[in-house]
């Protein structure tokens, strides 16, 4: 039940306030989900969605700097990887 | 998909568990905290790959293991009247409650469905006005704000045959109860990312500063879970109490603001019982005094929760607590299996002893 799900907005069916949802891809699956958390996405953003509810909206700056950090962070070990065993 | 095939990347995955390992100057004792963290670290064998290095204590975050059976005895209830349509998650279905379980009283002919999202109920008041629609709503600060959408849709849309009967409850203080206990054994918590999208993680820093150990907000896929544990064990060798977030393309510190607005306009903060754990100081919420008519034990003169408990023989507070492990209950995969679970941790796919059931987790493995 606590399983978010991330997916693609692809495009919004109702933005009142609390009645606010839009059409999302998820994997190749479309399915209509509640927007009333994230008012501000777009289509072509990425949602998390929990129990039907977009609770938070991706950050792709941030996405890449974490991906940049564990390579480095690995990168880093494995060249100094054998004095710290 | 984009944004979640990079984080199950199985070369980069090797190399982050062997830049763990080799980070690591002692055994460091980690709570992760949320069900779903538990099943990732079993299913992508990362809590094998580190268990020399580490020992993963798995935390309470199974919203359907910590509602308490006086609260399904509640469901139950409400569900015997024939004119109730229960609407609740299908995890919820199998816990065993007071007297059996709503699967089992839908057997015998109540109306009980399993819904996707809590929003899902409201509509399902306005397909049928003859009937009273409960949502049954569990479920931590994620799917809170869920259930209050679904109250203010039916207050918007003028709904009268739609109420709710409520248990949701609050992370933060039950790692706070966890991390002060005096046999509490944890030094680093691993914090439920999805948690934090909504809540933000300001309070983790006095939960930090407070328990004096690590919070590092975590995702759910394994390069994510492996990052959590790499930056927990980086700020235990520092020796450092802070709150990391390497989950920030989901998680930021202030959360969502629009989504806890929904929690705060509909719920208050209260001290709520969890299964197996007791009464936890503001560790849940409750309907706030302007949504009372929304309150389905009121509509349906709940009597108060009897003291009566079914699982005498269920270890789970032990286990919720990280206490116990649960290949180290008597009852695990004897007795307690997911065909006829004892205790909710062995019902819920998120639940520890399932999550170990599943993946051929037995006293002897996780000794060896």
């Amino acid at each position: 039940m606590c399983l978010g799900i991330p997916g693609r907005v692809l495009r919004w069916l109702d933005r009142s306030p609390l009645l606010a949802c839009a059409e999302i891809e998820f994997g190749g699956i479309t399915k209509r989900c509640h927007m009333a958390c994230v008012p501000e996405a777009e289509p072509g953003d990425y949602v998390l969605v929990h129990a039907g509810l977009a609770i938070t909206i991706l950050d792709a700056v941030a996405a890449e700097t974490t991906l940049a950090t564990l390579d480095r962070a690995t990168r880093d070990s494995n060249v100094t990887g054998d004095t710290s065993v | 998909m984009k944004y979640v095939d990079e984080y199950r990347d199985p070369i980069r995955l090797q190399q982050a568990l062997a830049d763990l390992r080799r980070r690591c100057s002692r055994r460091w004792v980690i709570m992760d905290v949320c069900g779903g963290q538990t099943h990732g670290l079993l299913r992508h064998g990362i809590e094998d790959a580190v268990s020399d290095v580490l020992e993963l204590i798995h935390g309470p975050g199974c919203p359907v293991c910590v509602t308490p059976a006086e609260v399904i005895g509640d469901a139950l209830h409400i569900a015997r009247d024939p004119r109730v349509i229960l609407a609740t998650f299908g995890d919820m279905l199998r816990v065993p409650g007071p007297q059996g379980s709503l699967l089992q009283l839908r057997a015998r002919g109540a109306d009980v469905r399993t819904m996707l999202s809590p929003v899902d109920a409201v509509s399902w008041a306005i397909q049928h006005p003859d009937r009273e629609v409960v949502l049954f709503a569990v479920g931590f600060e994620t799917t809170a704000p869920a259930t209050a959408l679904a109250i203010l849709q039916a207050r918007e849309l003028g709904v009268k045959n739609f109420s709710v009967l409520a248990h949701h409850v609050r992370v933060e203080p039950a790692m706070r109860a966890i991390a002060s206990s005096p046999e509490s054994r944890i030094q680093g918590f691993l914090a439920a990312g999805h948690v934090c999208t909504v809540t933000g993680y300001a309070g983790y820093e006095q939960l930090a500063q407070a328990c004096r150990l690590p919070v590092v907000i975590t995702g759910f896929e394994p390069l994510d879970l492996v990052e959590g544990l790499r930056a927990c064990v980086e700020s235990l060798e520092r020796r450092d109490s802070s709150v990391v977030n390497p989950y920030a393309r989901w998680a930021r510190k202030e959360g969502n603001p629009a989504a806890r607005q929904l929690i705060d306009r509909v719920f208050v903060t209260t001290t709520l019982p969890w299964r197996g754990m007791g009464r936890i100081i503001d560790g849940g919420l409750q309907l706030r005094g302007d949504f009372q008519d929304y309150d389905a034990r009121m509509r349906f003169e709940v009597p108060p929760a009897s003291l009566h408990c079914t699982e005498d023989a269920c270890l789970s507070g032990e286990v919720l607590s990280g206490r116990l492990k649960p290949p180290e209950c008597p009852l695990f995969g004897k007795a307690c299996t997911p065909a006829t679970p004892l205790g909710a941790p062995m019902v819920s796919f998120e639940g520890a002893c399932a999550a170990y059931f599943h993946y051929g987790r037995t006293s002897e493995t996780i000794n060896a």
